[in-house]
């Protein structure tokens, strides 16, 4: 029976005195995909934010192997393991490609990820490892804000709306890399608005609406119909 | 000859002006704080280096050893304990908390030291000068001092560029939160940014204590040269920063020429063109 | 029965207070019937630093515009109140407001200059201005140069015979100053300029996107508020009959205790300078004697409010207690209609 590695019982998140999450229960056990799906503004990222320690007020329950990091702050969160690819890629605009990939030992973890392997993973990187991250394409800079998350060699690693502005060639390329990025005992969360990149990559799907789960399943035995209802609230 | 004497004292000084800039300019770019009691710490140094130096019967150059570690600890907890509270969105509470240290600092020198004016001793080379080829004489220290500050502007540099401490600086001052998320702890980091400022204004500290007199309160007129030099150098540009002092000195020097009365004004004046014509400075790499 | 609603500014709060502040406003332009000299002074003191405070305030709390130079026409509107009466023999009666018009005036070059500049940077900026200023003026020998000069007797005497009607008369222009600053103040808040400032000072990108032109709407507080600062200068320096240009753009004088009195007493509200003047001179006069201790006190306190408490003494009772003495903001009340 795989370990639950990351859980969220119950978890209400804040906006000032806007609440975005509410009773979000979701778990993540080890070696599993696990993919949230939902419109614009239904918390997925939010969500995400929760868990990384952005958000200033939640409330209940957040634990990660068993310990609650419900209080910690980021770099801490960051220190125990679980690392996000963020929405927009958010690459550091005043370094080089490399230095940003570096950026992404500073939690100084030990594991399979350093420079060399992340440059052997893509090629490309290794080509621009000392151009400014800002003069890349977008594809690029994705490769590069998943490099730079692997760098910390993370149990848990979230992937927030990659597919974002990208083409589809290079998204299908991405989510064909994936899972070759997190084996060797990683956890990953995905968020998309694409459905069918969702349900393709994941073991489990979650889907949000207006901040709450709507429906929860095993990402192949879900049908269109029930997915479809859950996304749009009907 | 007396005028290129006059222009060349005012671009050696003009190195001591980039040291008082640089410290801004780091804070400024790392955490967008503007420290207005940056010209008061300044002369705080300078009365810790005279205090050190007089009571351990030192070189004032020597009272560094001790300065230079008291006055990073000295940032380093404050930025921590106070400072990092007050970033955030709004302009104010940084502003403010600083202007209240500024009247604190000021303050308390007055009641340790009184107002007198003071200044420290380093011998024979404040005198000492260098004869040049066409009659011109250049002093010892004030070359010293310029060699000095290119010195320490080029480190700084290297850290910045070629550091993961530099790195980690360039991060945080480009994004935050991601930088949270990758693991570095901001307070920990603005704190290490406030240290290394207050290194340089140490330095910058004994170096003016030993060329002219000090008092209490001589600190906001340190922070607005300083700050002319950050401004006609442009944001962002430590060695842009070195020329913004450089030309902040020749037009003081050239003033004082002209009329004795009108040094300072003259630096002010020449800062007030810039921000007229080339209002983000003469090499800014960086926004306000 | 159908239900409507309508906006309303003032509530049963403001309504009450803006009776009591009418009388409290008789009384105090009676004073000079029932205080003494020393009292009327110190009164004319309070005021002249309460209007100083409400225009920073004005400019730091809503425009963001934060300043540490208005000792630039503080000092300017002392010296061309000196240079007019003493150079164009013009009544200082007459020269005063005048002084505010060329506060104004110059208020312009200098906004061109310093409004390059944001934040921080503008702040030390205004403190180069004023440094400019008391340079320049100290340079000009005809109004003393280094060691200013002090009004002429015959001036002094042509604001009124008697030594006990010029004071009376002096107090009563600082009375109507800040009784017009404050309404000022308060009228500019509640227009729809006013309220185009506070939508700036909350979000200045989601304003800019409305169509409210940030820069037109702070520049014409600044100009405003460096006119009324300079005649604040002149009234200041006519009481104190001497001039220096130290002593008229002294940091510590006009910006420094203004700053404490607006932090203290509450900043981006009206209310705020008045709470903040009371306690600063209460403290004045109870720890005065202490010197550079009293100052240290100042600024610890200072920084203590803006971490702890950043709304101030009054932001405080505001929040808690959930009541404006100026109204400012619009609420909606159910209305019974037919």
């Amino acid at each position: 029976m795989p370990r639950k590695i990351l859980e969220t019982k119950k978890l209400n998140a804040f906006y000032g005195d806007f609440q975005a999450l509410f009773e979000v229960s979701i778990d993540l056990f080890e070696g599993e995909i696990v993919s949230i799906i939902g419109a614009n503004g239904a918390g997925k990222s939010t969500f995400m934010r929760s868990v990384t320690g952005l958000i200033d007020k939640v409330d209940n329950e957040i634990n990660f192997n068993g310990l609650s990091i419900k209080n910690l702050r980021a770099d801490e969160i960051a220190q125990k393991g679980i690392a996000m690819v963020p929405e927009g890629r958010k690459l550091f605009p005043s370094l080089t490609v490399e230095e940003n990939l570096l950026i992404g030992s500073q939690t100084k973890r030990s594991g399979p990820w350093k420079l060399s392997s992340v440059y052997e993973f893509f090629p490309d990187l290794y080509d621009k490892k000392n151009i400014p991250s800002n003069l890349l394409s977008g594809g690029q800079q994705q490769m590069a804000a998943i490099g730079r998350a692997l760098m910390s060699n993370p149990e848990v690693i979230l992937f927030d709306e990659i597919s974002l502005g990208l083409a589809p060639i290079i998204i299908k390329n991405i989510y064909q890399n994936l899972p070759l990025v997190i084996k060797d005992g990683m956890s990953a969360i995905v968020v998309e608005q694409d459905i069918n990149k969702a349900i393709e990559i994941s073991d489990r799907v979650y889907c949000l609406q207006e901040g709450r789960i709507a429906l929860t399943g095993g990402s192949k035995k879900l049908t269109r119909e029930e997915i479809s209802k859950a996304y749009f609230g009907m | 000859m007396d005028w290129v004497n006059s222009i060349i004292q005012g671009v050696l000084v003009g190195g001591l002006y980039a040291l008082f800039a640089a410290g801004l300019s780091l804070i400024f770019g790392v955490m967008r704080l503007v420290n207005i009691a940056h010209g008061d710490l300044i002369i705080l140094s300078a009365f810790l280096g005279l205090t050190v130096s007089t009571s351990l019967d030192l070189n004032p150059f020597l009272s560094l050893i001790i300065v230079i570690p008291a006055m990073a600890i000295l940032g380093y907890l404050l930025q921590r304990g106070i400072l990092n509270k007050t970033l955030g969105n709004d302009i104010l509470p940084p502003l403010l908390v600083t202007f209240g240290l500024s009247v604190i600092i000021q303050n308390s020198l007055l009641e340790l030291y009184t107002a007198d004016p003071q200044k420290m001793n380093a011998g024979n080379i404040e005198v000492a000068s260098l004869s040049l080829p066409g009659g011109l004489n250049i002093g010892w220290y004030p070359l010293i001092m310029f060699i000095i500050s290119i010195l320490i502007i080029g480190i700084l540099q290297f850290i910045f560029y070629k550091t993961s401490l530099g790195r980690a600086f360039r991060a945080t001052s480009d994004d935050q939160e991601i930088a949270q998320l990758m693991g570095l702890s901001k307070n920990h980091i603005f704190g290490l940014a406030m240290a290394i400022s207050m290194v340089v204004v140490a330095i910058a500290g004994i170096f003016l204590g030993v060329r002219t007199s000090f008092d209490p309160a001589a600190g906001p007129g340190r922070l607005i040269f300083g700050f002319e030099a950050v401004i006609i150098g442009g944001l962002g540009n430590l060695w842009g920063t070195l020329i913004g002092g450089i030309i902040l000195g020749v037009s003081q020097n050239i003033g004082a020429k002209i009329n004795p009365g009108w040094q300072i004004l003259a630096g002010h004046i020449a800062f007030l063109v810039v921000l007229a014509v080339r209002p983000k400075g003469l090499f800014h790499r960086m926004d306000g | 029965m159908k239900t409507e609603y309508k906006v309303i500014q003032s509530s049963n709060a403001s309504k009450f207070s803006s009776m009591i502040a009418l009388l409290i406003i008789i009384c105090l332009f009676l004073a000079p019937w029932w205080a003494g000299r020393a009292d009327i002074r110190l009164m004319s003191e309070i005021f002249l630093y309460l209007s100083l405070a409400s225009l920073w305030n004005l400019l730091a709390g809503y425009c963001g515009l934060v300043s540490v130079g208005q000792q630039a026409f503080v000092g300017f509107g002392g010296y061309m109140l000196f240079a007019l009466t003493i150079f164009s023999g013009l009544n200082p009666l007459i020269a005063i407001p005048i002084t505010g018009l060329f506060g104004a005036l110059i208020s312009f070059p200098i906004a061109f200059l310093i409004f390059r500049l944001r934040g921080a940077y503008f702040a030390i900026g205004t403190w180069v201005v004023a440094e400019v200023f008391r340079l320049s003026f100290a340079q000009i020998q005809s109004l003393g140069g280094g060691s200013g000069s002090s009004l002429p007797v015959a001036i002094v005497k042509s604001i009124a015979s008697s030594k006990a009607m010029r004071e009376s008369l002096i107090y009563w222009m600082i009375l109507s100053l800040t009784v017009f600053i404050l309404l000022s103040v308060y009228f500019i808040l509640r227009s729809r300029r006013g309220i185009a400032l506070i939508a700036i000072r909350d979000n200045e990108l989601a304003s800019e996107s409305l169509g409210i032109n940030i820069t037109k709407s702070k520049l014409f507080v600044y100009i405003v508020t460096s006119g009324l600062t300079t005649v604040i200068g002149a009234l200041i320096f006519l009481q104190k009959l001497r001039i220096s240009p130290d002593a008229a753009f002294n940091v510590n004088d006009w910006t420094a205790f203004v700053i404490f009195i607006v932090v203290i007493g509450g900043i981006g509200t009206i209310e705020g300078p008045i709470i903040g003047v009371l306690v600063f001179f209460v403290l004045r006069e109870t720890l005065s004697d202490l010197g550079s201790i009293y100052l240290i006190m100042l600024g610890f306190v200072a920084i203590f409010v803006m971490i702890k408490a950043p709304k101030g003494i009054w932001g405080y009772i505001s929040n808690t207690f959930k009541i404006e003495l100026f109204p400012l903001s619009r609420k909606l009340t159910k209305f019974k209609g037919e």
